[in-house]
């Protein structure tokens, strides 16, 4: 048995040069800097989720983000998720005016929302979305966080990461330099400046500040489960592993006359 | 009356039922006292915990059909209707999705287990190629699986994968074509992939009984490779192996859950959250780890037929491995040479399935050309010379002689004494 272990080890030892050998060429002509490194309260493998900060998030998506980009995968009901109160939902929900069916002449109609409604989306199709924002498509931020790589960090470089472009860079009218995005330029204008929203709780709002609120909030539209999944984890692994381990036990001592 | 069948069971109720279908008997038989080598160590846990695998995709998986909409238009907001609205719907979802990583990872254990102990080698040839036939299953179901959620990944690699059969001379438009439904992956192909996913794990399990089948006829090998010569060699399953197939199982599931709850999208792709387009391709279009290896090999031959055919024969080369390894020597414990290069091969396949997970650029194609050649020399090459120069190492007399202390003569009696009494 100790044979095949060290031999293992020693193929594990081979893959693991192959694979030094192969990221030393891939650093080496990148010129995106390393991500930032937010610390959230959802990090870790028992993370749990700042609520203040996710309702602050949504407040920036309202007040900002939802002036171009669309939440398909979200209800108003669900905001009940960063513990809001079926009041303050309620009237988030009627502030804003959804499609709500078919008037008497059998023409589309819109009206205030309720909390079952879907997210209010920005453009009808994105057709019109690329018809009023120079053909750029901004994405669907329900899921954003999952569905780059580097997540929330990621997404936070991206709303931090307007800075001057290097000189000799060339900007054309329409795109704007942005230190994350693959290839530097990005059609979104730079959606915050300082004191662009006004926060209810008296918190600041700076740039880094909306920032790291609205990825909070982007990583619970995207992971509503996961604070709930992850309560949840603790308890079933360390009963599979006690189970693991008593039935090791047993094993054992049924084994045990037969050596 | 001719054919009823005498039952031993006391129990009246299951004695009544023996006697008209001998369904109790037969399991008496086959998981109780089902003579078993009494020298397996951990690595014959792992068909044990395949089969737990596939009970549990087929339970999770009939729930997610229950709220899952195969339609190109619905697909990708069913799934995530199935995350947000379906009670613990998250949870059955992550439960399947790493399950078919989880799946085929103790698949290849077990399939790498047979390779080490020439578990393939006569009388077990049928039985290694229905494990062969179970493995190209699963491939096929993985992949249509990953197709119905209807991401990005799943969309282009739906198309590249099957579009590869293009590359057939003459036919290979009108085959893709017709694996389609349209002139391209579009809701018809969608449909059926859906209608198959759910169709081939109910094949997987007839062919998985014939598996079990087959392996009750010959016996189970073991990590000597020699034959049990008698009862002292062996236990019965019940309760030796069940309670170490207890022990497999509970720690399989921990790894499993530590996934499902803590790391749910370690193996996906970020690619899959955002909805498939058919108008804007990915930067990089990446199958799913366990395909790497063979998508490597298939990019490392600059012909694209060429390709095609090295990715099938690099399995279909394993239904003929119980002729290729020509040492009549079934463990690699007493094959001194053989014993090292099978984790060179190893090595190898390891290689090519990082080469598969990297764009075919720069250091990357030589890696990946090395590997496969050496793939299949090892095979094709190796395994047969082996067979005829290597110096193995003799044999212990018997499984008993072996793991009850060096030279000794017959068991001591209570060693073997008390399990044959319950036998
Ligand atoms: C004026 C319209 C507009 C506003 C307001 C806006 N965005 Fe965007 N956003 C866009 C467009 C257009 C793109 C597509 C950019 C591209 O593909 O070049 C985009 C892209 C993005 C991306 C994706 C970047 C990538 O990797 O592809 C993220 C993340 C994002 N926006 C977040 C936000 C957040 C968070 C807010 C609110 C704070 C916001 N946006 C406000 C227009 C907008
Ligand atoms: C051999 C066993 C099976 C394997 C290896 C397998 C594999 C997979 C994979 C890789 C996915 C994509 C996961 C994702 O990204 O979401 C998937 C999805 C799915 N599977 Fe299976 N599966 C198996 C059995 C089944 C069975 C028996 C059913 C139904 C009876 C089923 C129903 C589904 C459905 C509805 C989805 C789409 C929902 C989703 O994406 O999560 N599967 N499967």
């Amino acid at each position: 048995m100790m044979r095949v272990f060290r031999s293992a080890l020693r193929a594990l030892a081979a893959g693991a040069l192959v694979a030094l050998i192969s990221t030393a060429p891939a650093l080496a002509q990148d010129d995106t800097p390393p991500l930032p490194n937010e610390s959230w309260s959802f990090s870790g493998l028992l993370g749990g989720l700042d609520l203040a900060a996710a309702q602050r998030g949504f407040w920036v998506y309202y007040n900002v983000c939802s002036n171009c980009h669309s939440m398909h995968q979200l209800h108003y009901r669900d905001l009940a998720g960063i513990g809001m109160t079926p009041a303050e939902i309620k009237k988030i929900a009627a502030s804003v005016q959804v499609p709500v069916g078919l008037n008497d002449q059998g023409q589309p109609i819109e009206g205030p929302g309720t909390p079952a409604s879907q997210f209010r989306s920005p453009f009808p199709n994105d057709t019109a979305a690329r018809a009023a924002l120079n053909g750029a498509l901004p994405p669907d931020l329900s899921l954003i966080v999952n569905a780059r790589d580097g997540g929330a960090d990621y997404v936070y470089g991206i709303l931090t990461g307007f800075v001057k472009p290097p000189a000799g860079f060339n900007v054309p009218a329409g795109k704007y330099y942005n230190a994350y995005f693959p290839g530097h330029l990005i059609a979104m204008p730079p959606p915050l400046q300082d004191g662009a929203v006004t926060y209810a709780d008296g918190t600041k709002a700076t740039v880094p500040q909306m920032a790291h609120d609205v990825v909070t909030f982007l990583y619970w539209t995207a992971n509503p489960e996961a604070v709930q999944r992850e309560q949840m984890g603790v308890r079933v692994v360390l009963f599979l592993l006690l189970m693991t381990g008593l039935t090791y036990g047993v094993k054992r001592k049924l084994w045990s006359h037969l050596h | 009356m001719a054919g009823l069948h005498k039952s031993e069971f006391k129990n009246p109720l299951i004695n009544w039922i023996d006697t008209r279908l001998p369904i109790p008997s037969l399991l008496q038989k086959e998981y109780a006292a089902f003579p078993t080598p009494r020298n397996f160590n951990y690595f014959w846990n792992f068909g044990a915990l395949a089969m737990v695998a596939l009970v549990i995709m087929i339970a999770t998986g009939i729930l997610l059909a229950m709220n899952y909409q195969p339609n190109t238009a619905l697909a990708f907001g069913s799934v995530q209707h199935i995350m947000r609205d379906v009670n613990y719907g998250w949870l059955i979802r992550y439960i399947h999705q790493n399950g078919a990583s989880m799946f085929f990872i103790v698949t290849f254990v077990h399939i790498l287990r047979g390779m080490y102990y020439g578990s393939y080698k006569a009388p077990r040839e049928l039985l290694w190629m229905l494990g062969v036939v179970i493995l190209l299953i699963m491939m096929a179901t993985a992949f249509m699986g990953y197709v119905l959620p209807w991401g990005q990944m799943s969309y282009w690699g739906a198309t590249v994968i099957t579009n590869l059969f293009s590359a057939f001379p003459y036919v290979g438009h009108a085959i893709v074509t017709w694996l389609w439904g349209g002139f391209s992956v579009s809701n018809p192909t969608l449909n059926r992939f859906f209608a198959l996913h759910y169709l081939l794990p109910f094949v997987l399990i007839a062919v998985v009984f014939m598996h079990v089948w087959a392996l009750h006829v010959t016996g189970s090998n073991n990590p000597l490779g020699i034959d049990p010569k008698g009862p002292q060699d062996t236990v019965p399953f019940h309760p030796y192996y069940t309670m170490k197939d207890s022990v497999g199982i509970c720690a399989f599931l921990a790894v499993w859950a530590f996934l499902v709850f803590f790391l749910p999208n370690l193996l996906g792709d970020p690619n899959n959250f955002i909805k498939a387009n058919p108008l804007q391709t990915p930067a990089d279009i990446v199958p799913e780890w366990y395909f790497l290896p063979f998508y490597a090999m298939l990019r490392s031959v600059p012909n694209k037929l060429g390709g095609v055919c090295i990715m099938f024969g690099s399995i279909l080369v394993l239904f003929f491995l119980p002729w290729l390894d020509t040492c009549k020597v079934r463990s690699a414990r007493f094959r001194p040479v053989f014993r090292k290069l099978i984790w060179v091969w190893l090595a190898a396949t390891v290689a090519l399935g990082m080469v598969g997970a990297h764009k075919p650029l720069g250091f990357w194609v030589p890696l990946g050309r090395i590997c496969t050649i050496y793939y299949f020399f090892h095979f094709l090459v190796l395994l047969p010379l082996l067979g005829a120069i290597e110096k193995t190492l003799p044999l212990p007399e018997s499984i008993s002689q072996a793991v009850l202390g060096r030279g000794a003569g017959p068991l001591p009696n209570a060693a073997t004494a008390a399990p044959m009494e319950k036998a």
